[in-house]
């Protein structure tokens, strides 16, 4: 029990101090979205997602409906559910409902990655220590994002506000650059998104529900004309 | 108002991760919505980044910079914090050319002038 916690806490902290790096730009961005250093804290504490609060915080900006911002969230976390699944057929029958209630909470692409990639059973014990570090993490850099803003040069902060984008061209790059499935799906949603901002009648859209058509659509016909074979475990997004 | 989208924010994303791994214990059997889920993330973050990337920054030829500096550097499949600090330091060094520029360019129309 102590050792699987210890084993866990090991493991999460890479992940913590990355999610600490990239959370503080989710607090730069926040904080000129116009939200309190509390109310981003609060949003990572209890999100736990990049691509989902990055979302969402579009949505509080634009003043969009609360429906429209479930909608948004359904949509861009439901590879949740798919390593939801995968990782409680991995953690085997043996763990309870109040248990997996709680593993559910830190369910991250990365520590989902970090957790099937461990031989045999993963404890709660360990997804516990897994977890730990990088939601402390991820809050931790969002408060300290969010409060550094007001310090920060304005020369640093515009700097710093590519950040976040660069990351999710981190993640997409170079899986685009292995399959060409991965590579058409990410040229329809570029398609989509640049026709959703510009084009006339279509640009009166608002953002969220942009982010959501071009989501479902480019996913759709991805799955479409390039079915995967394998059970798909996920993408690497935070 | 901000606190009532953060809650729901955060119960559709807890509501995602936690039904799975409590309700359905068995494997997702149609290749559709697999392959569905499988290319949801890359889409998102695609739709998310642009346009949006291009107005991040104080000028649109600092984010144009920077995204290029990004994929190339993604391409060679180069780690999330390489390339977001790549993606940082040259948002900065090419707005700190362009007010240099901006700058010699004022020097230059007063001396003329």
């Amino acid at each position: 029990m102590r050792t699987e916690w210890r084993d866990g806490l090991r493991d999460g902290l890479p992940i913590a101090v990355g999610y600490f790096a990239v959370s503080f730009s989710f607090g730069l961005l926040a904080t000129q979205a116009g939200l309190t250093a509390f109310q981003a804290g609060l949003i990572s504490l209890t999100n736990l997602t990049s691509a989902g609060q990055f979302a969402g915080l579009t949505i509080i900006t634009a003043g969009s409906g609360l429906g429209e911002m479930a909608l948004t969230q359904l949509v861009i976390n439901l590879r949740y559910a798919l390593m939801s699944l995968a990782l409680g057929q991995k953690l085997g029958p043996q763990v309870g409902t109040v248990k997996r209630c709680l593993i559910a909470f830190v369910d991250t692409d990365e520590i989902f990655a970090v957790a099937m990639g461990r031989p045999g059973r993963p404890t709660p014990a360990y997804m516990g220590g897994l977890g730990f570090l990088p939601l402390l993490g991820w809050t931790g850099g969002t408060l300290t994002g969010a409060l550094a803003s007001g310090v920060l040069p304005a020369a640093v902060i515009s700097a710093l506000g590519i950040a976040l984008y660069c990351m999710f061209v981190a993640v997409v790059a170079p899986v685009a650059r292995r399959s060409r499935p991965v590579l058409a799906v990410v040229g329809i949603a570029l398609v989509c998104s640049c026709l959703l901002r510009w084009a006339p009648v279509l640009r009166q859209i608002s953002a969220g529900t942009a982010i959501i058509l071009c989501t479902v659509i480019a996913a759709a016909l991805g799955a479409w004309l390039f079915p995967v074979e394998e059970p798909a475990q996920g993408g690497d997004a935070a | 108002m901000i606190y009532l989208y953060i809650l729901v924010m955060a119960v559709v994303t807890y509501l995602i991760r936690m039904l799975p791994l409590t309700l359905l214990r068995k494997p997702v059997k149609s290749r559709f919505l697999r392959s569905f889920l499988f290319y949801v993330p890359y889409a998102c973050l695609t739709a998310m980044t642009v346009p949006a990337i291009f107005t991040c920054t104080q000028s649109p030829v600092s984010a144009i910079a920077g995204f290029a500096v990004a994929i190339a550097l993604g391409l060679r499949n180069k780690g999330l914090m390489t390339v977001a600090a790549a993606g940082c330091l040259t948002v900065f060094a090419v707005e700190r050319l362009l007010d240099l520029a901006a700058g010699t360019l004022f020097g230059v129309t007063v001396l003329l002038g």
